[in-house]
């Protein structure tokens, strides 16, 4: 029962980061049509403002001690972060809090990304074919990974999480068990509610504000919504902007979890594709779900039980339940009539 | 015409003979040095390359951009710049501070990505187009094993960097090819001994290891010393090679009856798995009534660093260490240490003795011609490199010396204070029958480059 419910732990906390990648992935496809192949990219920007974040406040001043020698015989270098010496206390906690706190960075750095891409060349594929436009949104992408590998090396960059975060929960005791019969690490359960936070807060402005309702109005007759008036591409570039931003959240607080480096989001790009067509093309509930139901999958496929029985199972159940469900259902989970059908 | 007047005479059949004799002998006047002028990349001019040939993206970039770093400093010293590091120490030694056999030594660089197949098309590179006289370099076995079957097809000799696999001098040998490093099997002799003293003879084991050939003779070999010691294996679980996150694979432990996690990462793969295991409250668990403890059985300063607080009192085995009290030691560090400002880990020394060997081998051979330089690394007894007395074995190209056993520092005074050196298994207790592991070294003459 313990292993199962570890299992489950695991799988949301997956779970929560493909579904709000798909969640972002579906927004763009659901208001502008657009399938954007550089949407992993953008979950792989977000990783990197966690990056420059931590660089700038993270940049020391180096004074030598005279009275310590290496082994090597050099006087040992002390370093201390600038915040730190401006701060005190203060700027050792902007410090090891530096991961969540970068997103205050993300936001708009990633609003005004996703706002330039969309002005700047996805606008000007809307009439073009789907494979137009994966051509194109893919050779974005690369170039995307170039610009960061440029700047930031091509190996990993650790981002630590806080240090009160690392260790593990007591599941097991909240759920009346005995002490220590189900741990997880905080951290872990910290990504999968902000994940669930995120995720409530997307479908709660588009369900109780006007906007997000011209927006779903938008997404299921786009005619009809500017012949009464409204300029529903200015929305529809706003909302690119938000899809932006939601990847690139997904991506900062992954950073503890997976160190970032410039091909990270082509590792999650087929993934998320595979669940929003799971869930469904279009289809925001449809790509939460997915996102969510996969990675429980994939953690239950983990499990030493499952791979004694069918080896490997755990590399390719993913891919197995995509052709599973778009046998059984086309239009996968919970896809709408009539998208991406001639 | 008569008969007579057309047949050959005895004067001309004797002449005829002469010659003969006299054409069929010149070649052997010329013998020694004829090979000289024909073997792959035989270096003509006043210098000569080595290629360095290592991971410098990727999973195990880290210890390839320190591997090369020991390279570099290899090369200076071998041309008599700087404090001349190991060559102070190590003896006997041929080489003069001048080169070698009076050439100056130079080098190319390549990244092998971490992948075995750009670590062959590199070394390709290197020999075809760089005409490198011999390729050095790796952190895997999989880069080690690509490349030193490709350097025996060229004729071009390979000296491994790190690799730990007991297959690279095992069932993947090459009389080209030659491993400094020690390998999975010297691991687990090494380590069982401690790891009985610290945990006990009745422990349960759960393993998780990098799916490629490194991992599976390293779990094989550690699986093999801790069974010996009555420990029991509950599950052995393979992960990708540069996979990140590890919490599917780590989740199943905790409720697996092991009260032992054995982790065959080693770079990245460690730098992810080993922080997560410990996240996940591993350590902190009480399992079979006895505290949880993980185990890395290879371990490197590198990776110590990466994984920070969560390698404290982690038990593994090591190469080399820096902070060791020989002479050898104290020199390489101190030498590296001025030149980088940090102190060189395992990876850089092997690099740096590996190049120093080969180097010296081809001063002791007084050539360059491939097959000479293997007869004179092959039994080749020596001491100063910080590793103690060390035998370059013939019949697999192996090195036997000293096996570290080391642990992750309670309380380091500095970032680089990351180990300590806790036991070891001497030569002897290492020392193996080479027909364990099968393979043939193959032939000594070189194919055409």
């Amino acid at each position: 029962m313990n292993a199962i419910l570890a299992q489950l732990l695991n799988g949301l906390d997956k779970g929560g980061a493909y579904a709000l990648i798909a969640l972002g992935l579906t927004l763009v496809f659901g208001t502008l049509g657009v399938v954007n192949f550089a949407h992993g990219a953008l979950f792989m920007l977000g990783a990197f403002c966690a990056v420059t974040f931590r660089y700038l406040i993270t940049i020391e001043i180096v004074t030598k001690d005279p009275t310590k020698l290496t082994p090597w015989g050099q006087p040992v270098e002390i370093k201390t972060p600038i915040v730190q010496n401006w701060f005190g206390d203060l700027g050792a906690i902007l410090v090891d809090y530096s991961v969540p706190i970068s997103i205050l960075l993300a936001i708009p750095v990633m609003l005004v990304i996703g706002l330039v891409m969309e002005r700047g060349l996805i606008k000007h594929f809307y009439k073009r074919t789907h494979a137009e436009q994966i051509l194109v949104t893919f050779g974005l992408a690369i170039v995307l990974q170039e610009i960061v590998k440029s700047f930031f090396g091509p190996n990993p960059i650790p981002q630590p999480m806080p240090a009160a975060l690392r260790s593990a929960a007591d599941v097991g005791v909240w759920l009346g068990m005995a002490q220590g019969a189900l741990t997880y690490p905080w951290w872990r359960l910290v990504y999968f509610l902000f994940s669930l936070g995120v995720i409530g807060a997307v479908f709660a402005f588009l369900h109780f504000t006007t906007f997000g309702m011209v927006v779903r109005a938008g997404m299921n007759d786009r005619q009809t919504v500017s012949l009464l008036g409204i300029n529903i591409d200015k929305r529809f570039t706003i909302m690119f902007g938000i899809a932006a931003v939601v990847a690139g959240l997904a991506g900062v607080m992954y950073t503890p979890l997976l160190s970032p480096n410039y091909h990270l989001g082509m590792d999650f790009l087929v993934l998320s594709f595979v669940v929003v067509v799971v869930g469904g093309m279009g289809s925001l509930p449809g790509a939460v779900l997915a996102g969510f139901l996969l990675g429980i999958l994939q953690s239950f496929a983990s499990m030493t039980e499952v791979k004694s029985f069918i080896p490997g199972i755990d590399q390719i159940i993913i891919y197995f339940v995509a052709v599973v469900i778009l046998l059984v259902r086309p239009r996968g989970l919970m896809g709408r009539r009539g998208v991406m059908e001639s | 015409m008569s008969y007579r007047g057309q047949g050959p005479t005895r004067r001309t059949i004797l002449r005829g003979a002469a010659g003969l004799v006299t054409a069929s002998a010149a070649p052997l006047v010329f013998t020694r040095g004829a090979w000289a002028k024909d073997f792959c990349n035989n270096p003509t001019g006043s210098t000569v390359t080595f290629g360095f040939n290592v991971p410098q993206t990727g999973t195990y970039a880290e210890e390839g951009l320190d591997q090369l770093k020991g390279y570099q400093l290899a090369v200076k010293h071998i041309n008599g710049e700087g404090d001349g590091g190991l060559m102070k120490t190590m003896k006997p030694l041929a080489l003069k501070g001048n080169g070698v056999l009076g050439k100056k030594v130079t080098f190319v660089s390549g990244d092998t990505q971490t992948k075995t197949d750009a670590a062959r098309d590199s070394a390709r590179r290197m020999i075809e187009r760089d005409k490198v006289i011999m390729v050095t370099g790796s952190v895997t076995s999989g880069e080690a094993i690509a490349m030193q079957s490709l350097c025996q097809e060229k004729g071009i000799i390979y000296m491994s960097g790190l690799t730990h696999s007991n297959d690279t001098t095992g069932k993947d040998k090459r009389r080209y090819g030659f491993r400094h490093f020690f390998n999975a099997y010297q691991s687990g002799v090494a380590i069982a001994p401690i790891l009985a003293k610290e945990y006990g003879k009745e422990r349960r084991a759960y393993h998780i290891t990098a799916d490629y050939t490194w991992g599976w003779t390293q779990e094989e070999s550690i699986k093999n010393a801790t069974e010996a010691l009555g420990w029991k294996t509950v599950a052995t679980v393979r992960s990708p090679l540069g996979l990140g996150d590890y919490s599917q694979y780590l989740t199943p432990v905790a409720n697996s009856g092991a009260d032992v996690l054995i982790l065959n990462h080693y770079g990245h793969d460690m730098v992810n798995s080993l922080p997560q295991a410990v996240q996940f409250g591993l350590r902190d668990k009480q399992v079979n009534g006895k505290q949880f403890e993980i185990v890395v059985p290879m371990f490197s300063e590198l990776m110590a660093q990466g994984a920070g607080t969560a390698v404290k009192g982690i038990i593994g085995t090591s190469n080399w260490h820096w902070n060791l009290p020989d002479a050898g030691s104290k020199a390489f560090t101190k030498s590296y240490g001025e030149a980088y400002g940090q102190p060189p880990s395992q990876s850089s020394h092997t690099g740096y003795v590996q190049a120093i060997l080969y180097a010296d081998a081809c001063q002791r051979a007084g050539t360059f011609y491939p097959p000479e330089v293997i007869k004179a690394l092959e039994g080749f007894e020596f001491d100063g490199m910080g590793n103690g007395p060390t035998l370059y074995r013939d019949v697999d190209h192996q090195c036997f010396k000293d096996v570290l056993v080391v642990r992750g520092n309670m309380s380091p005074t500095s970032k680089f204070d990351v180990l300590n050196v806790v036991g070891s298994a001497s030569r002897k207790d290492v020392t193996y029958d080479p027909k364990i592991f099968g393979g043939e070294l193959g032939p000594y003459e070189p194919n055409k480059c």
